[in-house]
């Protein structure tokens, strides 16, 4: 019988081809982190620190936001990242305490198809929003509506 | 004259050597893990990052009310603005710097040289600042929410 014995220190054979998945989700959670640190603080201090705080936030106010290009991206930017970042850490608890294959799947779909979903209405809301809609009571809009 | 010994009988005959007592564990001795800062940190990282979850799916939704008309996306922030939402917007605001606070710490685990030697110091770091973005945040939000 012969056997074939690898020279030392010859590297192992590689068991998996093709991109590794675990390794980029390793990584965006760390880089979106840091983004959404500068995103999320901001969007809480806009939002809730300065002004009159949570009491400030109706239509008008947010409509004056988003008629903005600069918001329109900050907020694109924070739904994307976030919400694919919540979505990932939630499957990493799926795997760590679902151990059925078929509650497992079962979950990931829904992480996955609700995902997606909310990304496309949310993307379609910040860039198909009208802050002065047609017919809309002049009180609930933002002051500079009127010169419309 | 006796025999000159040799072997294990002779090692046998001289070893009158005193084995002290083993030292009692300073270990628990319990089967409960208790992984101290690194555990805590791990732990609370997960259950803010599912509470935050679960709250941008719900806020991706209410903002996109803004789409449908002002009447719509106020009548929902009015939700917003009453004392319990309140007190519960001081949790979920406590919960994110927690969460992001806590990332970078993990990230400086994950890269800096001395991050693993560090990480006890930086959790208490971490506690440290977050109850200094706490202090600054609490008593403007609830005047926000309380001072009409």
């Amino acid at each position: 019988m012969t056997a074939t014995i690898d020279a030392p220190r010859s590297p192992y054979a590689q068991t998996k081809r093709g991109v590794n998945w675990e390794k980029w989700g390793w990584i965006y959670m760390r880089a979106s982190g840091i983004m959404l640190v500068v995103l999320i603080f901001g969007h809480l201090f806009v939002n809730l620190m300065t002004g009159t705080g949570i009491s400030q936030i109706d239509f008008g106010f947010v409509a004056g936001k988003l008629a903005d290009p600069f918001w329109q991206i900050w907020d694109t930017l924070m739904l994307w990242l976030a919400l694919i970042h919540g979505a990932n850490g939630m499957r990493t608890l799926v795997n760590d305490y679902v151990s059925r294959p078929g509650t497992r799947r079962l979950l990931h779909g829904a992480l996955a198809a609700s995902t997606v979903v909310l990304l496309v209405l949310g993307t379609l809301v910040i860039y198909t929003f009208d802050p002065c809609p047609a017919g809309a009571d002049p009180s609930l809009v933002a002051s500079f509506c009127e010169g419309l | 004259m006796p025999a000159k010994v040799t072997g294990a009988e002779g090692t046998a005959a001289s070893a009158t050597t005193s084995v002290p007592e083993p030292r009692r564990s300073v270990l628990s001795t319990g089967t409960l893990y208790r992984g101290r800062e690194g555990m805590w940190s791990w732990v609370l990282h997960r259950i803010t990052g599912v509470a935050i979850y679960f709250f941008l799916l719900v806020h991706i939704l209410d903002t996109a009310l803004i789409r449908v008309s002002p009447e719509a996306y106020n009548a929902v922030m009015e939700s917003y603005k009453n004392p319990v939402m309140g007190i519960g917007e001081l949790f979920l605001v406590g919960a994110v710097g927690f969460h992001a606070l806590n990332g970078l710490r993990i990230i400086l685990v994950d890269f800096w040289k001395v991050g693993t030697r560090h990480h006890r110091t930086m959790f208490w770091g971490v506690l440290g600042v977050w109850a200094v973005l706490m202090i600054g945040f609490t008593p403007r939000h609830l005047m926000n929410v309380f001072g009409g």
